[in-house]
């Protein structure tokens, strides 16, 4: 009788093009390795001197922010300069538009700026897909994290760093370590994960950081860590918010490091050659051991040059999909 | 005298369901089939039914009126004449305004200004505690006699099993019914929709079932040892349904009553975070709306309610766990109601008792019949009658319904209140 | 088809001998050549090889340097660009397939540029098919050509190079 939203439909355009990045759920694989591939050339740019194209001149990118967020928000800042797009960083604290009415109105407000995308990060799950709605047509929007739903950018940074350094993503095991539950990065990666077709997908925390029936999402749950990353290509660690410690999800920081942070002894029992990956900021001593933050299979560094490529891609194919949302397709 | 003629006359408490003639006089039912004898075609006011269905006034066990308190949301006004318009003549509203109804005075004040409007009774619930605080008893006694028809704390669960013990026993003491909306508050938490794989994909903080059925058997001791009559509201699990079952099944006297969404929606339609799916309790899953409609079809659920909750556009109109939780309902009730019949789970007269006599029984009050007698309170409907939801039509004050732009059959022709017409199409 | 008139490698024959003229004349001793994706490419790879230049070929993909961005968007098949070592001072040999209206070398020059300051740019390009909109010449064709409206005209390769004249779907 009712017919139940389709992701696809509010982030895709006629032509099947990205008009908004909301979530990595339900979008075909020859899509995700178009981000990757326009990403993988953005990246090749930091050899220029002059590390910067002209694709965006003229456009006005709004970074929308209801969560405090530097690292985020700056390398989405530091992606939209080098397409030469203007930038307006906006962080907005979540009480004073508690109210839809006034989040409509600050969205009204910036729209009469002639914006040409929004950056969103948002406490709420949902948001991103609101804002999209709301907004008029020709009006970009980038999902920068909301709630505990997507943070589609940080996962399609992260399955670039796993292509650049795998090469493939068919038989690769994955482990996504730490607070599932609270996490929209697991939810993202785990979708992107089983789009590009890796073999397994894994995730390993006590049972208070699980949610109910993830197992629906297509990834086995383990609750020892030691035979969760047995063999595994890629181990993706999450970050612990400290509030968690609050509250009677966790006993302590230290039984958790102990039972669930990635040290130089657990990390043997994954391939050799696996690479270890963390969104940032790490936790040294609560999640990840330095010694292995700081190693040769760490990739978090390679991860924050990949975020600002991915970026750029994002912004310029759903700007892109905006431009050829109403005409039919177009001959090049 | 009003002649209603030549209608299908289903009044399940007097297993009638038959085409033929009502008659009514002086607000009541005067005669069904032969006319009185004082019946003067001439002076009679004639309403033909031929080809529709007339049947009591429906009675709606949950309606949220919203005033006082929250008018900018709906009014007594507006809701009641949404209420004529859906065939329902009886409306009984939770304690939940502002303020909650735990002194005569609101109480009456609700009563006094649904007389003024005329569109339906309106019966309100009294607040089990004082402020629905869980602390003090509400001045039961009093409320009962300006008209409260029962007692409950709505959803703001007395955690504190001492202090419902003895809410309990004190309605006990009068024989005072009380209505428990079941739902532990620790449990529920920031909580918004069912907790299971699709919350858990949306990133949406959860609602256990056990937030519900913790409650209910919680509820089944204090019950049982109080000896209260007790009613459960607006349930969502299949296992709480089955526990009350089982208790009835041991004598308790205990009943209940779903949403009608219920029986139509799962958790799954929430999908792409549209917040008209957001209610409370949550939508479940698809084993709970296959458990309801399971308990519907052998007794278990008593009877149907709307649960309308009218809310102003702006509550909706926000990422999905920052709107405001329940649906616009009055005037889906009957048609939804249809479709179950259409489905084949239950009969028109089955469909009929859960929205007139089987309320009326969990209420203890004289309505949802026609007996001989009985208050005038009719409904005319014609069930093949398709029509459009949509922000026109609905007359309630509250459009957040996920059936907007949905075409739906079953439409009331007329309604009669006491034997005065309320509303006609 | 493929068009006798124009036959590729002989073309080439003629580009490499007037290059060859070119780079004596202006002095020029280690040229650094640059292809822009993707027939570029091609004819470069041979001047390359006629020219017998060991410093591998440099590629340039101008989609992010495109002026028609806002009326057609991003190509989804955009390549990264990769130039073997910095351009700064150094004679560049950009090479296309067919030069008309000057905008795709306009993006090319403007994408150089920002990988740093090269010492001189030499335009060499298969065809020129006029109709230029920017004031912009090649230093060096293999052919001038003037198509009717409703032609148009592909390099197909890489191996062997030839040029295809169609007629544009939909018109006789």
């Amino acid at each position: 009788m009712i017919e139940s939203i389709d992701h696809n439909s509010s982030q895709l355009n006629g032509n099947g093009q990205l008009k908004h990045f909301l979530t990595t759920e339900d979008l075909p694989a020859t899509l995700l390795n178009e981000i990757l591939d326009t990403a993988n050339s953005f990246l090749d740019m930091s050899s220029q001197q002059v590390k910067k194209v002209p694709l965006l001149r003229g456009k006005t990118i709004v970074n929308l922010f209801f969560e405090p967020s530097t690292r985020t928000s700056s390398t989405f800042e530091l992606a939209a300069k080098r397409l030469s797009a203007d930038v307006l960083n906006l962080n907005i604290s979540s009480s004073s538009t508690s109210k839809g009415e006034s989040l409509k109105d600050t969205l009204m407000t910036l729209e009469a700026m002639h914006a040409d995308m929004f950056v969103v990060r948002h406490p709420d799950s949902g948001a991103a897909h609101f804002i999209a709605n709301q907004v008029t047509p020709n009006i970009a929007v980038i999902n920068a994290g909301d709630g505990r739903h997507a943070h589609p950018t940080q996962a399609m940074l992260d399955m670039l760093t796993i292509k650049r350094c795998k090469g493939d993503f068919s038989g690769l095991v994955v482990a996504i370590v730490g607070d599932i539950l609270h996490s929209r990065v697991a939810r993202s990666q785990i979708h992107a994960l089983r789009t590009l077709g890796v073999a397994e997908i894994r995730v390993i925390a006590p049972k208070t950081l699980i949610p109910k029936d993830i197992e629906f999402m297509g990834v086995k749950v383990y609750t020892d860590m030691r035979q969760g990353i047995k063999d595994c290509d890629v181990v993706g660690m999450l970050r612990l918010q400290k509030e968690r410690m609050n509250s009677a999800l966790l006993p302590s920081e230290s039984e958790f490091f102990k039972l669930y942070g990635l040290d130089t002894e657990k990390l043997k029992l994954a391939k050799p050659d696996a690479i270890v990956m963390h969104p940032g900021p790490i936790n040294r001593g609560v999640e990840i051991e330095s010694a292995v933050a700081d190693g040769p299979q760490s990739t978090i560094l390679q991860q924050v040059t990949n975020g600002i490529a991915v970026r750029m891609a994002v912004m310029s194919m759903a700007i892109s999909g905006q431009l050829n949302n109403s005409n039919s397709p177009v001959q090049r | 005298m009003i002649r209603i003629a030549n209608g299908r006359v289903i009044d399940p408490a007097n297993n009638l369901d038959t085409i033929t003639d009502l008659y009514l006089d002086l607000g009541v039912v005067a005669a069904i089939g032969t006319a009185p004898a004082e019946f003067d075609e001439a002076t009679a006011t004639l309403i033909d039914a031929s080809g529709q269905i007339v049947c009591p006034g429906l009675i709606d066990l949950s309606v949220h009126l919203r005033e006082p308190g929250y008018t900018h949301k709906a009014t007594i006004a507006s809701e009641t004449k949404a209420a004529a318009s859906a065939g329902i003549t009886t409306v009984v509203c939770p304690p939940t305004s502002k303020p909650v109804i735990d002194s005569t005075a609101v109480a009456e004040l609700i009563q006094d200004h649904a007389k003024a409007c005329g569109k339906a009774k309106v019966l309100p619930v009294g607040a089990l505690s004082l402020g629905l605080k869980g602390q003090q008893l509400a001045p039961m006694s009093a409320l009962a006699n300006s008209g409260c028809i029962a007692f409950s704390n709505a959803r703001a669960t007395i955690s504190n099993s001492l202090a419902l013990l003895r809410c309990l026993e004190y309605a006990a003491t009068h024989d005072f019914l009380v209505i428990f909306n079941p739902q532990d508050n620790s449990l529920v938490a920031n909580g918004v929709l069912h907790e299971g794989s699709t919350s858990t994909n949306m990133g949406l903080a959860g609602i256990p079932e056990a937030a519900e059925t913790i409650e209910v058997a919680r509820s089944l001791i204090l019950i049982e040892q109080s000896g209260v009559r007790a009613h459960f509201g607006q349930l969502s699990c299949e296992r709480s349904i089955s526990m009350i079952a089982q208790a009835r099944s041991k004598g308790l006297p205990v009943t209940a009553d779903v949403a009608i969404q219920h029986f139509f929606f799962t958790d799954e339609n929430a999908k792409g975070f549209n917040s008209m799916f957001h209610m409370q309790p949550p939508l479940r899953s698809q084993l709970d709306r296959a458990g309801l409609l399971n308990a519907l079809v052998t007794g278990d659920i008593q009877a149907i309610c709307s649960d309308h909750q009218p809310h102003e556009e702006a509550a909706k109109h926000a990422p999905f766990a920052a709107t405001e939780a329940g649906i616009s309902g009055l005037e889906t009730l009957l048609p939804l109601g249809l479709q179950l019949v259409e489905q084949g789970l239950i009969n028109l007269p089955q469909l009929i008792e859960k929205l007139t006599s089987a309320p009326a029984k969990i209420l203890n009050i004289a309505a949802g019949s026609l007996t001989v007698g009985a208050d005038a309170s009719v409904t005319i409907f014609d069930q093949n009658r398709s029509w459009l939801v949509d922000q026109d039509s609905l007359l309630s004050a509250g459009k957040n319904t996920p059936l907007l732009g949905s075409q739906l059959k079953g439409r009331v022709t007329h309604t009669l209140l006491a034997g005065n017409l309320v509303y006609s199409l | 088809m493929p068009s006798s008139n124009h036959n590729v490698d002989f073309l080439l024959l003629q580009m490499t001998e007037s290059l060859r003229k070119l780079l004596t004349d202006k002095d020029i001793s280690d040229p650094l050549f640059i292809g822009i994706r993707s027939g570029g490419i091609w004819i470069a790879e041979q001047l390359h090889q006629n020219l017998d230049i060991s410093e591998p070929l440099g590629t340039l993909d101008i989609s992010f340097y495109r002026d028609d961005f806002t009326r057609i968007g991003l190509d989804p098949k955009v390549q990264p660009s990769k130039l073997p070592s910095s351009t700064q001072e150094r004679h560049i040999i950009l090479v296309d397939d067919v030069i008309k209206t000057g905008r795709t070398i306009r993006a090319a020059l403007n994408e150089l540029f920002d990988y740093g300051r090269p010492a001189s740019v030499t335009l060499v390009a298969l065809l020129d098919l006029g109709c230029r909109e920017l004031p912009i010449s090649a230093d060096i064709i293999g052919s001038s050509l003037r198509l009717k409206t409703d032609q148009h005209i592909k390099l197909i390769g890489p191996e062997p190079l030839a040029l295809e004249i169609s007629q544009r779907p939909g018109s006789e």
